[in-house]
């Protein structure tokens, strides 16, 4: 048994709250903040993929908001052709993103540093255009669903707090999994490239080959997310997909705590819950976020979860 | 036959408006080592200052030139107050600083100036067509455009190749102790090196404001194609940025000029009218995979530290 931090007792709260977030809901008959946590834990179900590759994987993607895009036309598109089954929907949203990442990440992980973050950047613009051309599926203005996904019977998509519950599930699942990944070879060899390539080519380790997984890996998830997504909004736009949105997903891992297990779901809900309340203080509340991201990285390295490790040893 | 010269001139004036845009942005990032995304902002900002300045003074040169220094202004405060301590640290935490500076500025401008955007009105002489071929006429200001922007190359490649500021510029993107060892205030120079990225986002910002409309968020857009542009040039190569701005100006220009028609040779009218926006916006993108695939450090790489 690991001795008692700060860090983790915050941890434990946080999901603890998530959890019972439904029953407060139900008590109180606020059901805005269900619609409000259901949408932050996607979102954070997005930032903990991203992190996967940014904070355990040393590749800074600049587009990973392009497989919320994918994900969510996967399960728009199917329910705009008549196809409104989940078990039909999910795999293919997850399997478009695997086969979108498979592509672009083997073309992107020619380049590294710079490069790789505007490269991934092109090509999540590149998926934005091509959604905006969809003229079928509604192009620029975006694609309504009018029915969710359909489990038949086994969950109901549609009663928010079965939705609810199913986000937080898949998002446990995922963060269950990375952690499975990054501690196994794989997620160790992993590592050592993130901290030094050139030593684990030399022993051995095809680089690339390894980095290219784990981008398939991150990718699939993130296509998860998008198709949860498409599902609370009952909507999808190449809006997802822009570019400002990769870098609120980089925001929120980074405001966690890259490279921890439970940072980027800690990043997610401040993140969000900061931009919702500040929203409700002020219209201009990108006013105070700006400086404040700025004050984050300036200040304070290693994001929340660094900030509560330090607060832990005092 | 005119439509093609005249296209042809758009894309070239489109292409020496990015090269200012990304001249900036590579000076910064080849010398301070710094990704600035907030440079979209200053081009805005530039914009803005010069629809505000113009109107207030009345006259469109006035307007600019106190626009420019402005953004000159506002560069440097932003260096020294904010930037300035984001040297030596990752790229990502640049990238995440100056996304915040943007979430800023583009509120500080909707809070200054209001949701609607604002209008540049030319002065007079500036409107009238110039014939340029016989039978062609070209619209003065964008011929402005080029001629403005082709001398302020020509001047920012002699400062940077002929001068001992340009000197000490060169030498700090090779090796900032060195230069800091032999007793050059560095810190200065750094400042003044952003202070001029500044200014030419601003002049860019200044002078593509007449020709569109001036608006929040008109920076973003423009920033990943300054971005595309020093990616596919090497980033920290002037020349390489120049000559990857007119590039990428052309091809986005011509493409959305010619596309459509070009695609509906092929498809049918109805499916040609819709790919062909979003094909031609593609295009430069596409255009920048297959550099970095084929060259993953641009087509001209500054020297090698």
């Amino acid at each position: 048994m690991k001795a008692f931090t700060v860090s983790k007792a915050v941890t434990v709260l946080l999901l603890a709250g998530l959890v019972l977030l439904p029953l407060y809901s139900q008590l109180s008959g606020n059901i805005f903040i269900l619609t409000l946590f259901t949408r932050i834990i996607i979102l954070a179900l997005a930032a903990a993929s991203l992190n996967l590759i940014m904070g355990f994987g040393g590749m800074m993607s600049f587009g990973h908001a392009a497989y919320l895009g994918i994900g969510g036309y996967a399960v728009g598109m199917l329910a705009q052709e008549g196809i409104g089954s989940g078990f039909i929907q999910f795999p293919v949203a997850l399997a478009a993103s695997a086969i979108y990442a498979l592509v672009i990440g083997a073309l992107s992980l020619r380049t590294r540093g710079v490069y790789f973050i505007m490269i991934t950047l092109a090509f999540a613009q590149m998926a934005y255009y091509v959604a905006s051309g969809l003229a079928r599926y509604g192009g620029d203005d975006g694609l309504t669903i009018y029915k969710r996904s359909d489990f038949s019977g086994l969950i109901d998509l549609g009663n928010r707090v079965q939705f609810y519950y199913l986000c937080l599930a898949c998002l446990f699942g995922v963060i269950f999994l990375i952690w499975r990944i990054v501690n196994s070879r794989f997620g160790l060899v992993l590592q050592g490239l993130r901290s030094n390539e050139q030593r684990m080519q030399a022993i051995g380790f095809p680089a690339k080959r390894y980095q290219l997984v784990c981008f398939v890996i991150s990718g699939t998830m993130c296509g998860l997310a998008g198709a949860l997504l498409a599902n609370n909004t009952d909507f999808i736009s190449p809006a997802v997909m822009y570019w400002t949105r990769s870098g609120d997903l980089m925001v929120m891992v980074i405001l966690g705590g890259m490279g921890t297990l439970f940072g980027p779901v800690m990043g997610a809900v401040v993140f969000l819950l900061l931009e919702e309340l500040l929203s409700q203080i002020t219209e201009y509340w990108a006013l105070i976020m700006g400086p404040l991201l700025l004050l984050i990285v300036l200040f304070g390295r290693g994001g929340i979860m660094g900030a509560l490790g330090r607060a832990g040893r005092g | 036959m005119l439509l093609v010269v005249e296209q042809f001139l758009n894309g070239l004036q489109f292409g020496l408006l990015l090269f200012l845009l990304a001249a900036g942005l590579t000076l910064v990032f080849g010398i301070m080592d710094l990704v600035n995304l907030a440079h979209g902002s200053l081009y805005m900002m530039g914009a803005y200052f010069a629809a505000t300045f113009a109107a207030w003074t009345g006259s469109f040169l006035l307007g600019a030139l106190m626009a420019l220094g402005a953004t000159l202004v506002l560069g440097i405060v932003l260096e020294v107050t904010a930037l300035r301590h984001l040297y030596g640290r990752d790229h990502l935490d640049h990238v995440l600083a100056t996304f915040g500076l943007i979430l800023f500025f583009n509120e500080a401008v909707r809070l200054i100036w209001g949701p609607a955007g604002l209008a540049l009105p030319l002065p007079a002489w500036l409107t009238v067509p110039v014939p340029i071929l016989p039978g062609i006429h070209y619209p003065a200001y964008r011929l402005a455009i080029i001629v403005v922007a082709l001398l302020v190359a020509l001047l920012l490649y002699l400062g940077v190749m002929r001068t001992r500021i340009g000197m000490l510029i060169r030498a700090g993107a090779s090796n900032r102790e060195m230069i800091g060892a032999l007793g050059i205030n560095i810190k200065l120079l750094y400042t003044l090196v952003f202070g001029l990225g500044a200014a030419l986002a601003g002049l860019a910002g200044l002078m593509q404001a007449p020709i569109l409309t001036v608006q929040i968020g008109m920076g973003e857009n423009i920033l990943i194609l300054a971005f595309v542009i020093i990616v596919i040039g090497g980033i920290g190569s002037i020349r390489g940025a120049f000559l990857a701005a007119i590039f990428v100006g052309m091809i986005d220009t011509l493409g959305r000029a010619f596309l459509p028609n070009l695609l509906r040779q092929v498809l049918s009218g109805a499916a040609a009218s819709t790919a062909a926006p979003a094909l031609s916006s593609m295009l430069i993108y596409l255009l920048m995979a297959i550099v970095l695939v084929v060259r993953p450090e641009g087509l001209f790489p500054a020297n090698r530290r």
